[in-house]
């Protein structure tokens, strides 16, 4: 970790301005930044700490949707009693995030930042090759160690897996990023790795996230976030799905289905495909497990991560079939 | 040097908790929980500068050139350590004591063995400014292809370890003309010790003085290697290890990075600290070397041996011989009239593996309880059944009777408290909705190791006992049990004790390892405390200024810190007393496990190598701890996970000297042989030999949500050729058998048989 200059931000404006200067970067719960300032990934000249930015902490929940400030902690939000009503998916996605302690330290908006797991772009000392870190220096994970990289959304610059749980969520059910004015639906804020797999999200220099949003819906209401791990805590997904589902009247005719994926894409992933297949369809295991297959769909394995391809569509059928027993 | 004032424990304790065998809480728990324990490398010296090391990008090659300019540039920056600006050292004995070539050492490497070796140092004024500055220096290399592990290629089949040969009848005939025969291959990855405390020291000169303090598994074969590389005398070394942040086999030897720090600190003259990044833990020092075995049984239709063949390899690094003893359960567990076992060691490009719990005994475990579950399938038998009817009677391979083995009371117990009774024999026949249930059962054991201790115990003015010990406490209790054993010998309660360990200019001990150190401590503070209590009473009786003199009195009792006749009818004072009245302000002794006439070369040798001690099989006894662990899994139909739901282990380690403590290492070793089973694993990159997933967060032990309520049952008895007070083997056993266990367990409820650990999920869906 070199030296850093360490600036206390007086207002969001003023924030926005200091880290829109280059080697700038914002300092929230800093879980995920100092860990890559260890490593040798971040390294930054200046750091503006925006954790005692007043009003940015706050939850709202109402008829409309919930509104989260960027500086809400992972740990309020999973455990806020509208947010678990409403939004169970969201709440669920958040306490199976991470541990204790780091959900008590970051923030929403970081987390919406949080960066891949791929050991090589973690290790540069050891791997000079990666175009997230260093644009066309190429890709030391493919043909490498795959095990937990991503089986969508790759391309042959990169194929490092998107780690977050809540955003996975947030995609799910159509929820937008707050850019101080401009708003951004979570879904395109993520980009794909393409050839620039450097450019993570489509924020400019001078952005900066104040709160996301959540839109009300039934199948929002009606949600869970399953989450296929090693181990049974502190792990990130093997893979994941966050699903939410709203019944006809008659309680077993899908009207509306939410399904994306954690743990198997380069961003987070949703499965329009599988929803599509389902709306109007009866809730039936046979039918539920043949369309779980279509999120798979265009899916790439690198070896090792083959069983990911396998593994999302049971995650998926699961999901489903376990809000259908709720009925 | 580390003092504990024993307090009373809580409620659970109970009311016998202070004698030996009690259940006393540990007494360095209120002091590590609430951080007043201070830990070797959290000591704060005048001047004390820091160094980083840098380590090799490749695992095969040389040096070609070391850039320092930029880091010797760089703020703060005292000293930048290279191959060739490091001072000398001398190359020091092995942990045999086998007298070294007389050739120099270097720390820093020139030839490159495997990735992560370290090639150079950088010391600064300040932590930030070393890490800084380290990563400043530039070294190129000329690379070489490298093994990366048993399955390269280059590899080969190894070198024959003929020590490890242990053969009887005519295995391969025998094996050949039996009725029933299974054959498989068990893999075990490289695992890691992963301790919460990293690795580290500070290193002080004072003229040819060296203080060390370095979290230590063994203070005075550390000081003698310290000693050899400097070319100081032994006893100018100095040890200083107060608590221990978990060691399990990884912190008993000196390693590269405190010759580094040593070296540095010399040169400077200046204290130096060194720790660990958790990223050069992986490479700084040897985790479990990945082993291979194969397994061959022939049977009876009735599933009783007739053969068994095995076979072993494990990796070892470039220039450096690790063997790990795979047939060391293999040949003892079961009863068979032909047996071959032969093992193999294969040269990779790694850091040279070390101790990791249970070293040779847990993998090898993992071999030969998953065969002997095969074969049970094979014929038909229920597993314990079939373990009962191969049950080891004698020590098959040494011909010697067990000391004692409670083995059949394990299994019995356990299978009572776990309901094994109800068990449905087939694969996939129990379930409950998407989970598979799967039960396993398999054995565990572990050598008795016996080696030597010294303590001082001294009777103090003010009636309190202190007890002295260069010994360790790792967290596995010794301070407590030390007490606890000082207390009863002597007859003063238990928080009148003081035990001092973790420094070696106390009376000596060797290495804690293989499970040794309590029943060698224990007997070593018993007989000192034994002598100081009879210098106590002999005072009483023979002083003239005793109020005890005028009652001739052959013997008095001393019974919670007072003194009196056996009858009751004389004076009675507390010792404090006495000693006042008799002009003492101490009374000291020392007791030791040394077999009489030991020389102080013999002395030496006992406490700064492993050469002297005694074979588990030495005499008329073969001396073992065993254990068995039945265990139930759910493993997901769809997802293939692993969950480990209900574990009841039943356990023979002799008496225990506090159950409390026992049971919570048992525990641990079940954790920690849950994660072998279904979690840990190095990760190669086969491109760079070098394993990717070197943090805890991606080398994945166990959370507290992996781990369910654990049963242990001690079933053990009082062994006396084990040791002073009876005890054997506590910490390594329970994690013998766990690994077979759970595969056993995952093949009951699924019908796949997983002969490479970990038990991941791919692997089942």
């Amino acid at each position: 970790m070199r030296d850093f200059s360490y600036l206390r931000a007086g207002s969001v404006d003023a924030a926005r301005q200091a880290a829109a200067l280059p080697g700038a970067m914002l300092l929230a719960g800093g879980t995920t930044l100092i860990d890559l300032a260890k490593c040798g990934v971040a390294e930054p000249d200046t750091l503006v700490d925006i954790t005692h930015l007043k009003g940015l902490d706050r939850i709202d929940v109402n008829e409309r949707g919930a509104t989260i400030g960027a500086l809400a902690k992972m740990g309020h939000v999973a455990d806020h009693a509208d947010i678990k009503s409403r939004f169970p998916a969201i709440s669920e996605a958040l306490w199976q995030a991470a541990s204790a302690q780091i959900r008590n330290m970051a923030t929403i908006g970081g987390n919406l930042m949080q960066r891949t797991r791929c050991p090589y772009f973690r290790d540069p000392a050891n791997f000079s090759a990666c175009n997230k870190r260093e644009p066309g220096s190429g890709c030391s994970a493919i043909g490498g160690v795959t095990r937990g990289h991503a089986v969508l959304g790759t391309s042959e610059a990169c194929i490092a897996m998107y780690p977050g749980d809540l955003a996975t969520a947030l995609v799910a059910f159509d929820a937008t990023v707050h850019l101080g004015e401009r708003r951004l639906l979570v879904d395109d804020f993520f980009l794909l790795p393409g050839t620039t797999p450097d450019r993570e999200h489509a924020i400019k220099p001078g952005e900066m996230i104040t709160a996301i949003e959540i839109p009300s819906s039934a199948a929002a209401r009606r949600s869970t976030y399953l989450k296929i791990r090693d181990r049974q805590s502190y792990e990130f997904a093997a893979a994941s799905a966050a699903v939410g589902i709203e019944f006809e009247a008659d309680g077993r005719t899908i009207r509306d289905l939410r399904v994306a994926l954690g743990g198997v894409a380069t961003k987070p992933w949703r499965a329009r495909a599988v929803e599509d297949a389902l709306k109007g369809k009866v809730l039936e295991p046979e039918t539920i497990r043949a369309a779980s297959l279509l999120a798979v769909e265009g899916a790439v394995d690198h070896g090792a991560n083959h069983y990911k391809i396998e593994l999302a569509p049971r995650v998926v059928a699961r999901a489903i079939l376990k809000l259908g027993e709720t009925a | 040097m580390t003092v504990h004032n024993i307090r009373h424990g809580d409620a659970s304790d109970g009311a016998l908790a202070e004698a030996v065998g009690g259940r006393l809480s540990r007494v360095d728990g209120p002091a590590k929980i609430t951080g007043a324990a201070k830990y070797a490398v959290e000591q704060q010296l005048e001047g004390l500068a820091y160094a980083v090391l840098v380590e090799s990008t490749i695992a095969s090659g040389k040096v070609r050139a070391i850039d320092t300019a930029q880091a010797e540039a760089a703020p703060g920056v005292l000293k930048v350590l290279t191959p060739d600006t490091i001072i000398s050292l001398r190359t020091a004995s092995d942990w045999f004591g086998t007298p070294p070539p007389d050739k120099p050492y270097c720390p820093l490497a020139r030839d490159i063995t495997f990735s992560g070796q370290h090639v150079a140092a950088v010391v600064a004024e300040t932590f930030e400014q070393a890490v800084t500055a380290a990563a400043l220096v530039k070294v190129s290399y000329d690379e070489t292809p490298a093994i990366v592990d048993l399955s390269d290629g280059k590899a080969g089949d190894g070198i024959p370890i003929d020590a490890m040969t242990k053969e009887w009848g005519d295995a391969p005939a025998a094996f050949a003309a039996a009725p029933v025969r299974i054959c498989a291959a068990y893999n075990t990855p490289r695992e890691y010790q992963a301790p919460m405390e990293p690795h580290g020291l500070i290193a002080r000169w004072e003229g040819d003085q060296l203080t060390v303090w370095e979290p230590s598994q063994w203070l005075d074969g550390m000081a003698r290697t310290y000693a050899e590389w400097f070319e100081v005398p032994f006893e100018n070394v100095r040890l200083v290890s107060p608590y221990i942040g978990g060691g399990f086999g990884s912190k008993a030897l000196a390693l590269s990075h405190g010759a580094v720090a040593a070296s540095a600190a010399k040169m400077l003259g200046r204290p130096v600290k060194l720790v660990m990044t958790r990223p050069q833990t992986f490479t700084g020092y040897g985790g479990r070397a990945a082993t291979r075995q194969t397994v061959t049984i022939g049977a009876d239709h009735d599933g009783v041996i007739q053969s068994i063949v095995h076979r072993g390899v494990n990796e070892t690094s470039i220039d450096g011989m690790w063997v790990e003893p795979l047939g060391s359960v293999t040949s003892i567990m079961y009863a068979t009239p032909n047996f071959s076992s032969k093992q193999n060691v294969v040269r990779v490009n790694s850091v040279v593996p070390g101790a990791m719990r249970a070293p040779g005994e847990n993998p090898s475990a993992f071999g030969i309880e998953s065969a002997i579950d095969e074969l049970a399938y094979e014929v038909g038998i229920d597993p314990l059944e079939i373990r009962l009817r191969n049950y080891a009677e004698q020590d098959p391979h040494a011909k010697k009777a067990w000391s004692t083995r409670q083995l059949r009371e394990a299994f019995a117990a356990g299978a009572e408290r776990f309901g094994w009774a109800r068990r449905s024999p087939k694969p996939r026949s129990m379930r409950d909705g998407n989970q598979l249930i799967g039960w396993g059962v398999a054995a565990g054991t572990y050598p008795v190791r016996r080696a030597y201790g010294e303590a001082i115990v001294r009777i103090l003015a003010d009636g309190s006992v202190e007890v002295e010990s260069s010994s360790i406490d790792m967290g596995q209790g010794t301070y407590t049990i030390l007490a606890q054993t000082a207390a009863e010998t002597v007859g003063v309660p238990a928080d009148n004790v003081v035990v001092k360990l973790g420094d070696s200019r106390f009376p000596r001990a060797g290495v804690t390892g293989g499970s040794r150190l309590a029943g060698v401590m224990t007997g070593a503070v018993y007989k000192a405390a034994t002598s100081a209590l009879d210098q106590l009473v002999g005072l009483a009786i023979s002083d003239p200024r005793s109020p005890f003199h005028a009652l001739q009195a052959n013997t008095l009792v001393v019974a919670n810190g007072r003194i009196g006749s056996p009858r009751g009818d004389g004076p009675d004072v507390t010792i404090a007393e006495l000693l006042k009245s008799v002009g003492r302000d101490c009374i000291e002794a020392t007791g030791d496990t040394m077999p009489a006439n030991s020389t102080a070369e013999d002395r030496y040798k006992n406490y700064t190598t492993i050469a002297m001690a005694l074979p588990h099989t030495e005499g008329d006894y073969s001396r073992h701890s065993w254990c068995a662990h039945f265990i139930e899994v759910r493993v997901d139909e769809d997802f293939g996970t692993v969950r480990v739901s209900r574990v009841v282990s039943a356990l023979d380690s002799g008496r225990l000297y506090n159950p409390k403590l026992a049971e919570s290492q048992w525990k641990g070793g079940i954790i920690m042989g849950i994660g072998q089973a279904l979690l840990e694993e190095g990760i190669m990159d086969r491109r760079h030999g070098r394993i990717v997933n070197n943090n805890l967060a991606d080398y994945l032990v166990p959370t507290n949500a992996d781990i369910p309520d654990i049963d242990v049952i001690s079933v053990g008895i009082p062994d006396l050729h084990s040791s002073v007070l009876g005890g054997k083997g506590v910490g390594e056993l329970a994690i013998v058998g766990v690994a077979p266990a759970i595969a056993n367990a995952v093949f009951h409820a699924t019908g796949k048989r997983v002969r490479d650990l970990p038990i991941t999920l791919e692997k089942l869906i």
